[in-house]
């Protein structure tokens, strides 16, 4: 006896007990929507996260004060010398650019609306280009206005509207900050939220004149978090031991407890995969649960089936069937049944996945369910062999029937 | 080939019930010459049922040698004595034993399945189905056929993969008697016509006496007449 003849057969046993085969199949196919739909939302969380970060650009590195590894006792403060040793292109030639940055929360206001807590960043013209920063309206800070302290801000497009019930036109107006006031000299085009708080909301000023009226620290030129270009995504860790070598020597800090850490982007993109990905394994493990609980359904129908068809296994004995001949009838009717069950399964969880990424848009937290060819394949794969798996017992059963016995059962 | 087409040496088959042993048959020798028309009778509890599983291949005796068309069958293994019964064995049960699901063609292509054949495994159905005036209802199902159309559609099947023998137990006990004489009739006729030998196992003494020899069974021994 051949596969298709098997497969025939096995075809017209379930089409004669239409009801039973569905609701075996029921099983199946809500295990491998689940599991299609899980994983689909947890690759889209993952697509997500991992673009909204490199969205602000993979070869950039965070250095900031202090270590949070090791111990150390009074870390010096980064500093605009620093950063500026850190700039010189002998010591660091795998830098594209450096950014000192100071960041404060500090009471704002306009002429018209209350007053209200935001945070400001006090900031280099190099930042705007290293964050990926354009402009709706106006223009960045520059060089002179950071020389000359002068009262400048540069600010994002929800914090516009709400001190000015609108995001354009308002280049021009008077904001106070810390009741002093400041130009606005430009609008940010929006960027959306991201892990790293609503950049839309943003006040830029300065680093000058921050470090000047509006943001106190102990020491003088002191900055928070100093922005690091590397020229490109390749030289990441180059750039990380100039940066590690130039601050050693100016901190002179022993070799290896360092007072500052450096954090790149490749760092949290890592982090933020690990998590997702855990996270998805999670998700598809619990359904994958459901998925083996179909497959005790068919391995129950199956024996409830061979069981009813003793008789007829004893005559198909009778006429010359071989134990592989009636085993593989029987597996290939599992099988079939899980399969169907795998495909119409895999449709579900592609129709429930968009209906969450639906929902996800609904609420405000759009993102896209990736289905990959990966996890349609894994479903496939998986529901065919819980069908495999789940019909050998039966199938064994039935070529195990002796044929005087069988013929004999009523 | 040999003259005989079943050589039954002292056949012994028994039975465990609990502690006992029970002998179901206690030493049965018989011969049966190839195309001759045999039928088995006996009380019930003589020992028929197991002495045609035993000729027909479907159990292996506990005792005693067994030559089916020139092959010995007493020490062969399961998947061996399916391939005896598909090749040498045609069967006939009181019940049709047909496959609901499919047509009568395809019930009678059955054994060619098993078989393994190929090619023209329909012409070969078509063609047993032919010989026993079925022509005309081969795609009908089982349940859509009279008990008499369903045994011939069986007879079919027993003669499509050209058996040894054909073992008919009780073909017409589900049968009224008109009928069942029909069946028996073409029973007999595909016998004198192909020469295939025939047992039938029966209760019905006119059956019986329409065959060429009767072994009579009784408490495992046979009693020849």
């Amino acid at each position: 006896m051949n596969i298709t003849q098997a497969i025939l057969e096995a075809l017209e046993s379930l089409n004669a007990n239409r009801l039973r085969a569905g609701l075996t199949m029921l099983g199946i196919i809500i295990g491998v929507g689940a599991v299609i739909a899980m994983l689909s939302v947890g690759q889209g969380a993952q697509a997500t996260i991992t673009s909204a970060i490199s969205g602000i650009g993979t070869n950039l590195l965070f250095v900031s004060s202090g270590n949070l590894n090791n111990d150390v006792r009074n870390p010096k403060p980064l500093t605009l010398a620093d950063a500026q040793a850190i700039d010189d292109p002998l010591v660091s030639p795998d830098i594209a650019a450096v950014a000192p940055t100071i960041q404060g929360s500090v009471d704002v206001s306009s002429t018209s609306q209350k007053t209200r807590r935001n945070s400001i960043i006090g900031v280099t013209p190099d930042y705007f280009p290293m964050q990926n920063y354009t402009l709706t309206e106006g223009s960045f800070i520059t060089e002179d206005q950071v020389l000359g302290q002068a009262s400048v801000a540069v600010i994002g497009p929800t914090i516009a509207d709400q001190l000015y019930g609108t995001h354009s036109g308002v280049v021009g107006e008077t904001i106070r900050i810390s009741g002093q006031p400041f130009h606005v000299i430009g609008v940010l085009a929006s960027k959306g939220g991201s892990s790293f708080g609503n950049q839309d909301s943003r006040i830029l000023v300065p680093i000058s004149t921050a470090q000047a009226r509006l943001i106190h620290r102990g020491t003088t030129n002191e900055v928070d978090q100093i922005l690091v270009q590397a020229t490109n995504a390749g030289t990441v860790t180059q750039a990380t031991d100039e940066v590690s070598q130039v601050l050693r020597q100016r901190h002179r800090t022993p070799v290896g407890i360092d007072d500052f850490t450096i954090f790149s982007q490749k760092d949290v993109l890592s982090i933020a995969t690990t998590v997702t990905g855990v996270f998805t394994i999670f998700l598809g493990g619990i359904s994958g649960i459901s998925l083996l609980v179909g497959g005790i359904g068919i391995m129950n129908i199956m024996l409830v089936s061979v069981t009813e068809r003793t008789r007829e296994i004893g005559l198909r004995k009778a006429l010359g069937a071989r134990r592989r001949d009636i085993l593989l009838q029987f597996l290939t009717e599992s099988s079939m049944l899980s399969l169907f069950g795998g495909i119409i399964g895999i449709i579900l969880g592609w129709l429930l996945s968009i209906l969450i990424g639906q929902i996800a848009a609904a609420t405000g937290n759009p993102f896209n369910p990736v289905i990959g060819i990966n996890s349609i394949l894994l479903a496939t794969l998986f529901s065919a062999a819980v069908g495999l798996f789940f019909g050998i017992y039966p199938a064994n059963r039935a070529a195990r029937l002796e044929p005087v016995e069988a013929l004999r059962y009523e | 080939m040999g003259k005989y087409v079943i050589v039954a040496d002292n056949l012994v088959k028994v039975y465990k019930m609990g502690e006992q042993e029970v002998c179901a048959l206690c030493g049965v020798s018989l011969k049966i010459e190839r195309g001759e028309m045999v039928s088995i009778m006996g009380p019930s509890g003589s020992g028929k049922s197991t002495l045609m599983n035993i000729l027909g291949c479907l159990d292996l005796p506990s005792g005693g040698e067994y030559t089916l068309d020139d092959e010995s069958v007493s020490a062969l293994k399961d998947d061996q004595l399916a391939d005896i019964r598909n090749r040498k064995v045609g069967f006939v049960f009181q019940s049709f034993n047909l496959l609901s699901r499919t047509t009568a063609l395809a019930n009678v292509e059955l054994p060619l399945r098993y078989a393994g054949v190929r090619e023209g495994r329909k012409e070969r159905a078509r063609a047993a189905l032919e010989s026993v005036g079925l022509s005309d209802r081969m795609m009908h199902r089982p349940t859509e056929l009279s008990g008499g159309q369903q045994q011939r559609v069986a007879i079919a099947r027993a003669l499509v993969n050209n058996p040894a023998i054909i073992m008919a137990d009780e073909p017409t006990g589900n049968l009224d008697s008109k009928v069942g004489k029909e069946i028996i009739a073409l029973l007999m006729d595909l016998n004198r016509k192909n020469g295939t030998t025939l047992i039938i196992i029966t209760h019905d003494p006119g059956v019986a006496a329409q065959t060429q020899r009767i072994i009579h069974l009784r408490d495992g021994l046979v009693e020849e007449s």
